[in-house]
């Protein structure tokens, strides 16, 4: 057992050092990304060079990043087991909690609009705003506040698959004109990422909460689940 | 020295000691610790070193604001999973290959 954990040191040990030198002795990238990026601000519709690399130079890696999420709801969807949600139980139910949460939800949610409004022109977008959101919707579980709402399985698969589905839609709609996929019209680039930004912060949002639902508070004593899942037929 | 590098080591050291979290450790939550603290660790490294002589390079940026989110539900996936391996066989870790 030591033996074992003296060896997992020594390798860590090696592979930080060769990691740390190789960090110091890197040579420059040839291609002068900050130069180019820079170059063709002006064609991105928007004022923020993060959120121009992310929606409008790079945006197939992010259209796949959404597809990547999608597919993680999906598998957590199928994997999950038949059993009532209970948000009651939860465990931090405490007065103080729900108190602040009737404070602070209006705060988060100026926030997160906020922040998507703020990705065209300084640091923020859909990635961020949506996280808020989802932080809004753990708080509110976690308060022990019911969500029936969130329920609803159609409304929540169509809410989950927006974002994706509104970016595939503009991808596809912007080729009518016979330019590649996903390269905007410049009038219209402003306008475009704003809706495809829009959408994305209602799904990465409801992609997290959901993801967090997923595990509802239950027996997880594998004796204690045998006997709940014989009493339920 | 240059800030760039602090960060980067910063992010290397990180990712040494999520490595050896991740092989020291057998049960299943700790080692998804382990495992984001190296995740934590290679988006310091992206973002320290996305500056050299000629501005701030904002490619690595964008990826690491995608990295960050994805690396968040494949966690919240990660946890699902453990959670249905722990109730079918009751063990907190995977049994060993050998």
């Amino acid at each position: 057992m030591s033996l074992r954990i003296v060896s997992a040191a020594l390798l860590c040990l090696a592979v930080t050092g060769a990691l740390a030198w190789a960090v110091l002795d890197r040579p420059l990238p040839e291609e002068n990304l900050p130069e180019r990026v820079a170059a063709a601000m002006p064609e991105s519709g928007v004022d923020h060079p993060v959120t121009a690399v992310l929606l409008n130079f790079r945006s197939y890696d992010t259209l796949l990043e959404i597809a990547v999420l999608l597919l993680a709801v999906v598998v957590a969807l199928a994997l999950r087991e038949a059993q009532p949600d209970r948000p009651e139980q939860m465990g931090l139910e405490n007065p103080l909690l729900r108190a602040v949460m009737a404070w602070l939800l209006p705060l988060i949610l100026i926030v997160a609009g906020f922040l998507l409004w703020a990705g065209s022109y300084q640091p923020g977008g859909a990635f961020q705003a949506g996280s808020v959101l989802a932080a809004a919707g753990v708080l509110l579980r976690l308060a022990g506040v019911t969500t029936a709402w969130l329920d609803n399985a159609t409304l929540m698969r169509a809410g989950l698959a927006l974002g994706l589905l509104t970016f595939l839609g503009v991808g596809l709609l912007v080729m009518i004109p016979g330019v590649p996929f996903l390269t905007y019209p410049l009038e219209y680039a402003g306008t475009l990422i704003l809706l495809i930004e829009l959408t994305l912060t209602l799904s990465i949002g409801l992609t997290l909460i959901s993801l967090f639902r997923l595990t509802p508070p239950y027996a997880d004593d594998p004796d204690e689940a045998r006997e709940q899942q014989g009493k339920t037929p | 020295m240059s800030s760039a590098l602090v960060f980067a080591w910063s992010g290397v050291l990180l990712f040494g000691l999520g490595l050896f979290g991740f092989i020291a450790h057998r049960h299943l939550l700790r080692r998804l610790l382990a495992f984001n603290i190296m995740g934590s660790g290679s988006f310091l490294v992206l973002i320290g070193l996305a500056q050299d002589g000629r501005g701030v390079d904002h490619v690595p940026h964008a990826m690491v604001i995608t990295g960050i989110v994805v690396a968040v539900a494949s966690t919240a996936l990660a946890l699902v999973v453990f959670r249905r391996w722990y109730r079918a066989s009751g063990r907190t870790d995977l049994p060993e290959d050998t």
